[in-house]
């Protein structure tokens, strides 16, 4: 399959030649494959953030290079705009930019900024807010007047209306409830199936990689510790517990099931799967006491 | 009757007259020694109860009470804020002080503690927040989960009775999330202090003694966490998480497998499939 | 980046000049500065920097600091250097053309530079040596009395503590803020000036309409730890007036009162 992003020998330095210079990013090298849905996971202060600010120009590597669609993006400094749209950055909190009017000017600033024309971005502005499951009726009311949830996905949309080729989320459901955590990440799921845009979802939440996720990127102080599919990353659910990461609560019941001495695989890390594991099991034991 | 740490009586509050009641007719209690989980969807008034549990905000109608005091009491305002301490949701919003261990002082030298007292406080309450070798740092430089308990520690240091947690787990990454709840669980059976905490974290309702579940400024749900959780459908309806120990456990007895209906932490539930998997090898024999 | 601005000048450190009593070294550098002007002749000036000097070598501040706290003020030195060199009517060291430089315009350079370097770098040690903090903090016990003339000294002390916290944390967010629009393509560094002014409104409204949010959430919790104004409230941290400090005042009292007298000294020896 064809990358999307290639990251190439990629150091970062912050403060570089001071006293205090930190090395955030550490020789990093891995390929973003196009239409995927991966998930970055690491303990805080691995250097995600740092990593997904660089996918968009917005950090400049201090060694390495960084591809998009095969262009080195630092070739030329005066066109690093454009990657900004081809990129699409959803900071943490994303709600916090929002500044104008009307939700429906707000998510129009991108596109604007695109040099787009007026119908273009209105086009684009009511597309982008049917996919974040915002009314029309909500696009001319202050961004200000909305509820938690409505103004995450005003927000989410004002990114996806510059329809980028990636769409990468820093812990977009951080804070919300339950609902509004599952709302978000299943419109952005629902967004990566109708329009093959490649995702990349930065979270904290193991449920939520091992429910959404293709492909998993483990960041451990700087460098890649680990990048495989979603059940190759968590059946390696002992070593990521040594990052100081957690695990789903179901892979946590099957660890502690090994622990207990029972033959049984540890790469479950969906609820689905884990009952149909225990049933084989249970199957393949005799199954006896089916009632 | 002097058991009881906090009495809500059909408590009503909007935040605008005409608005919809952000509490309708709320009528609970929170004895001495307690931990009790409150839940609900964005919305559903838990946080606006929780402001009625110091006199932050006052009940349109009906009466809260903190031990004897009804917090309509002026006169008794900072008896019932020092009594129950309050961490909010965000870390960076509640700490007044450039340096760690002037902050955890800023109640008592807004209660006028002397000095010399002063000093051997702070220090206690750094330590059982777990944050004593932060003392001199700068609030900035420190981690979500560490602002939190450093939050925490300031409101330790008055000798509260109750502690109120209002979401102050909401912000922080799982790793800060667990070390705020183990400090807020030490501070609830080492010293005995009361909690009440507002989340949406299951993980975190289930180590509570009793768990109460708002919708729309009424309580739906009050019980154990086993008894609240029993019914998933019930708990989906209220736009809440089901744990998946209880997800998997609900699925499997679906397929027939006898698992008892109150299992809702990962270790009861990894416990019951273990026997039923020795127990099934063992009929084989 | 913006997070590379230094907030103050503070040199951590435990010197005898770290360590003393906020309150004492805040009426020194008071005083060394009526000095500065008190004792303006070359050997009162030629003193008092000698015992900067000194004291910078005991906080153990580097000297080559004051030339970073002098560059903002470079050119005014500069401007009126020059002033006084070419336009001070006395005795001609030379003329060249319509210029004529005079021994007392010369005279007037080198006692206008000592003095203002001595001035910077005398308020600059007490910033080095004291966090801002414990200036506030000893600001507000000195202005104590004033309280019952209506000032407001708590109050202004609060808000310079809330600021000194609130600083970095509104700076770190700014960033975030110019990032997040920045990847929605604001462009914020390249334009003509009034471009660049129109740029800025999506970051300062979400900024300003954050910090109302964390100004409202904080008067909550600061409520919640039952603040009530200034009105019986204790300190956690005492100053005292220890017997280092009394030493180095006193020392210092003794090195000023010489200063002073330089004046007669120089007239005698002009005589």
């Amino acid at each position: 399959m064809a990358s999307v992003i290639k990251v190439e020998h990629l150091t970062y330095i912050y403060g570089e030649g001071m006293p205090d210079a930190t090395t955030a990013l550490d020789d990093i090298s891995f390929e973003i494959e196009k239409g995927e849905f991966l998930g970055v996971i690491g303990p805080t202060g691995c250097g995600k953030s740092t990593l997904i600010t660089h996918f968009n120009g917005l950090n400049r590597p201090t060694r390495g290079k960084l591809y998009i669609d095969g262009e080195d993006i630092w070739a030329d400094p005066k066109k690093i705009r454009q990657y900004r749209f081809k990129v699409g950055l959803v900071f943490q909190y994303p709600e916090y930019q929002l500044f104008e009017e009307t939700v429906r000017k707000d998510i129009g600033f991108g596109p604007r900024n695109m040099g787009l024309s007026d119908e273009e971005v209105d086009q684009r502005v009511v597309e982008a807010a049917r996919f974040c499951g915002l009314d029309e009726a909500v696009l001319e009311r202050s961004p200000f007047e909305l509820s938690g949830g409505q103004k995450r996905r005003a927000a989410i949309a004002g990114v996806i209306a510059m329809r980028p080729e990636v769409l990468v989320l820093d812990e977009p459901a951080a804070g919300l409830d339950p609902e509004g955590r599952e709302m978000i990440l299943s419109q952005v799921k629902r967004y990566h199936r109708e329009t093959g845009t490649t995702v990349v979802l930065v979270s904290h939440s193991m449920e939520d990689i091992a429910k959404y996720a293709d492909r998993v990127l483990v960041l451990q102080a700087g460098k890649v510790a680990m990048l495989d599919t979603t059940a190759n990353i968590f059946a390696r659910a002992e070593e990521l517990v040594s990052y100081g990461l957690s695990v789903p609560e179901v892979t946590k019941i099957f660890l502690q099931l090994r622990e207990m001495g029972l033959e049984i695989p540890v790469d479950v890390y969906t609820v689905k799967y884990a009952r149909d594991t225990i049933l084989n099991a249970l199957a393949r034991q005799g199954g006896g006491d089916r009632a | 009757m002097e058991n009881q740490m906090i009495r809500a009586k059909e408590v009503v509050f909007r935040y605008a007259e005409d608005g919809r009641a952000a509490l309708d007719g709320i009528s609970m209690g929170v004895r001495r020694g307690e931990f009790v989980a409150v839940l609900g969807a964005n919305g559903c008034g838990k946080s606006t109860l929780a402001k009625h549990f110091n006199a932050i905000l006052l009940p349109e109608q009906g009466e809260v009470y903190v031990e004897q005091y009804n917090t309509r009491e002026e006169d008794h305002l900072y008896d019932i804020r020092q009594r129950v301490g309050m961490v909010f949701q965000n870390p960076d919003n509640q700490i007044v002080a450039t340096v760690v261990e002037e902050d955890v002082a800023f109640a008592l030298e807004n209660l006028g503690v002397p000095p010399d007292e002063m000093r051997g406080r702070v220090d206690e309450a750094m330590e059982m927040a777990g944050i004593y070798k932060h003392r001199e740092k700068a609030p900035h430089k420190l981690s979500g989960g560490q602002k939190q308990r450093v939050a925490i520690a300031g409101v330790i240091a008055m000798r509260p009775d109750c502690l109120v947690m209002d979401e102050s787990t909401a912000m922080l990454d799982p790793i800060g999330r667990e070390k705020v709840m183990r400090t807020v669980k030490r501070l609830n059976t080492e010293y005995g202090i009361t909690v009440v905490m507002i989340t949406h974290y299951m993980e975190e309702a289930v180590q509570a003694d009793r768990v109460i579940v708002m919708s729309r400024g009424r309580i739906e749900l009050e019980g154990t966490p086993k008894e609240v959780f029993r019914d998933s459908a019930r708990i989906r309806a209220l736009k809440l998480d089901v744990p998946q120990a209880k997800e998997l456990c609900d699925l499997l007895r679906e397929a027939g497998v006898d698992l008892p209906q109150d299992v809702i932490s990962a270790e009861e539930c990894a416990k019951a499939l273990a026997a039923l998997l020795a127990g099934t090898a063992q009929a084989k024999k | 980046m913006l997070r590379d601005i230094t907030i103050g000048q503070h040199f951590p450190g435990n010197s005898v000049i770290h360590r003393m009593d906020p309150r004492a070294k805040l009426l020194l550098t008071v005083a060394y500065i009526v000095i500065l002007f008190v004792g303006s002749n070359p050997i009162g000036l030629a003193l008092s920097a000698l015992f900067l000097i000194l004291a910078y070598g005991v906080a153990k501040i580097p000297l080559k600091l004051i030339g970073k706290s002098l560059r903002p003020i470079l050119p005014i030195i500069l401007f009126t250097a020059v002033l006084n060199l070419f336009f001070v009517p006395g005795d001609p060291i030379f003329t060249w053309w319509v210029i004529t430089v005079t021994w007392q315009g010369l005279y007037n350079v080198l006692v206008l530079s000592v003095r203002i370097v001595c001035l910077i770098a005398g308020t600059s040690l007490l910033t080095y040596t004291t966090s801002p903090i414990v200036l506030t903090d000893a600001l507000e016990r000195l202005l104590k009395p004033f309280a019952r003339l209506h000032l407001p000294v708590h109050e202004l002390a609060m808000m310079m503590t809330i600021a000194l916290r609130f600083i970095p944390t509104l700076i770190e967010e700014t960033d975030k803020i110019m990032s997040a629009q920045k990847a929605r393509g604001a462009e914020l560094d390249t334009g003509k000036l009034t471009d660049r002014i129109r740029a800025l409104i999506p970051v300062l409204i979400p900024l300003f309409i954050s910090a109302f949010r964390r100004a409202d959430e904080l008067a909550m919790a600061m409520e919640c730890r039952c603040y009530h104004g200034g009105e019986g409230r204790t300190r956690l941290r005492q100053l005292h007036l220890g017997g280092m400090d009394l030493v180095l005042v006193a020392v210092c009292a003794a090195v000023f009162t010489l200063i002073g007298c330089s004046g007669m000294l120089w007239g005698l020896m002009g005589l």
